[in-house]
């Protein structure tokens, strides 16, 4: 039986196209994927992304033990900054990506994979049985609260509409606690498209209220829901990382393009460290690059990548699509770090045709 | 969504119509189009190719997924629809009027015959 979320039945109502992912039953998309995702360019759209996981860490010892838990640095957040971390395992390998939002000297939230929810939350509390320090009060709320993601450039002017909450003064990767209509939420100005936008955190149960009014009071501005499909391409023209696709449990953050969430100065050991370090010590053998096809073959996620010859095998795409902004097929590949340079030519196998493509500077889109 | 009465359907969702005793235009259900999503590529097989039933003669593509085609019948391609390959957004604007290629079989309309009708195929969508 799959999961569903509280907005369900709004996406029956909305016609959504429902697919199974990770376990979660979630519209792929409702109007089509480049219509959503054009939406987004221009004006908006709301996505549900309640399947998101929610881990609290709180009390005495929360900001120590966070800090031994993920590779960025969360001691130089201050109360409502967000930021991008990863936790690896022992081995320096992924468990999982994440942002963590400080909500209070001793408070955070770790917002976290659907499909990894439960090995997080189970790696989290072995990491807390190890721990020597004081031990925060770990909780996985993911049931209690919903996610809607609203994001485009007419995010903040919709929103605003239903909440007293300043939003010009939340910046991008700050949050603040509020209400929308009069429903508590977590305001956040984080999302996964390369718009501006926000992220909201409500009590389970109210969810489709709160959808319903976003819906309603955007959609003279040309706002969509938006599926799965168009957050996918979206999240793919900036390059944005995929559990699953550029992240697994054996990928170093240092060779999927992480090193700039991973802090191996900060004044504070963290799980993975050591073999993080043993591998900068040496130099990462592979990266994270962005291609697009010079022909109309479309990278997909598992095809292999081949050396300018033709003939050597030095990598495989992790995501790849036709972008919707671009008009192109492009895609990101895991490869030799000898092939990262921008310009340089790869061979990716469709099926049968090699087509020739370049690395290319990402974000594969800017405004 | 509806199902042109003189076309014929297969249960890969592609669709044929008899051009000639001997030829048929093959091309993809309006459920075929609607189950890809934004169709953004098409590659069709070279003319002259001598295809079995059911056997693969080429690929679509929308944004989220990749598929193959299959052919209805026994026959030659004769022809391919280049536009079409360089437009392939049609198949989901038009997916009736869209032909892919044109097959070509000495025993043409006896194979067509076989083929599912309007109703039966409306019929068998349903039940997916």
């Amino acid at each position: 039986m799959l999961k569903r979320t509280a907005l369900f039945e709004e996406h029956l109502h909305l016609k959504g196209k429902m697919v199974d992912f990770g376990g979660w039953e979630l519209p792929v998309q409702y109007s089509g994927v480049l219509a959503e995702h054009t939406a987004v360019r221009t004006a908006c759209g709301i996505f549900d992304v309640s399947h998101m996981g929610e881990v609290f860490v709180e009390g005495a010892g929360a900001s120590e033990f966070v800090n031994f838990l993920v590779t960025n640095d969360v001691s130089v957040l201050a109360t409502e900054q967000a930021q991008y971390s990863a936790m690896c395992n022992a081995q320096g390998g992924i468990v999982d990506d994440l942002v963590i939002y400080k909500l209070g000297a001793e408070k955070f939230l770790l917002v976290v994979n659907a499909a990894n929810t439960d090995k997080d939350f189970a790696h989290i509390q072995s990491v807390l049985t190890q721990y020597t320090g004081t031990k925060p009060k770990v909780t996985n709320q993911s049931a209690q609260y919903s996610q809607i993601a609203v994001q485009g450039p007419k995010a903040e002017a919709i929103l605003q509409r239903l909440t007293e909450t300043k939003l010009s003064e939340i910046k991008t990767y700050w949050c603040k606690e509020g209400k929308v209509l009069d429903t508590p939420a977590i305001i956040a100005r984080t999302g996964y498209t390369g718009e501006d936008g926000f992220e909201l955190y409500v009590p389970w149960a109210e969810a489709p209220k709160v959808w319903r009014a976003i819906l309603e009071t955007g959609a003279a501005d040309g706002l969509l829901p938006c599926g799965l499909g168009a957050r996918d391409t979206l999240r793919l023209e900036m390059k944005y990382a995929l559990y699953g696709h550029e992240l697994t449990d054996e990928t170093n953050p240092l060779e999927v393009g992480l090193a700039w969430v991973t802090k191996l100065g900060k004044n504070s050991d963290f799980i993975g460290k050591s073999a993080i370090a043993a591998l900068k010590q040496t130099g990462p053998k592979k990266a994270l690059v962005g291609i697009r096809s010079l022909g109309r073959g479309i990278p997909r996620q598992g095809y292999e990548v081949y050396a300018a010859d033709g003939a050597t095998r030095v990598g495989f795409v992790t995501s790849g699509t036709s972008s919707p902004s671009l008009k192109t097929p492009i895609g990101v590949v895991w490869v030799d770090k000898a092939h990262e340079a921008i310009g340089t030519k790869l061979f990716v196998k469709v099926r049968e045709e090699m087509q020739e493509t370049e690395v290319v500077k990402t974000p594969f889109y800017r405004k | 969504m509806s199902y042109p009465q003189n076309l014929k359907y297969t249960k890969d969702h592609e669709w044929a119509e008899l051009t000639s005793d001997t030829q048929m235009k093959i091309g993809i259900t309006d459920h075929a189009q609607s189950a890809l999503g934004d169709i953004v590529y098409l590659d069709l097989p070279k003319v002259g190719r001598e295809l079995k039933a059911h056997e693969t003669f080429g690929v679509v593509e929308s944004i989220k997924a990749v598929s193959d085609l299959f052919s209805p019948i026994q026959g030659k391609v004769v022809q391919a629809n280049s536009d079409l390959a360089s437009e392939p957004s049609k198949l989901n604007t038009e997916p009736h009027r869209s032909w892919m290629i044109v097959l070509e079989a000495s025993d043409a309309k006896a194979q067509f015959q076989t083929l599912m009708s309007a109703d039966e195929y409306s019929a068998y969508v349903k039940t997916l």
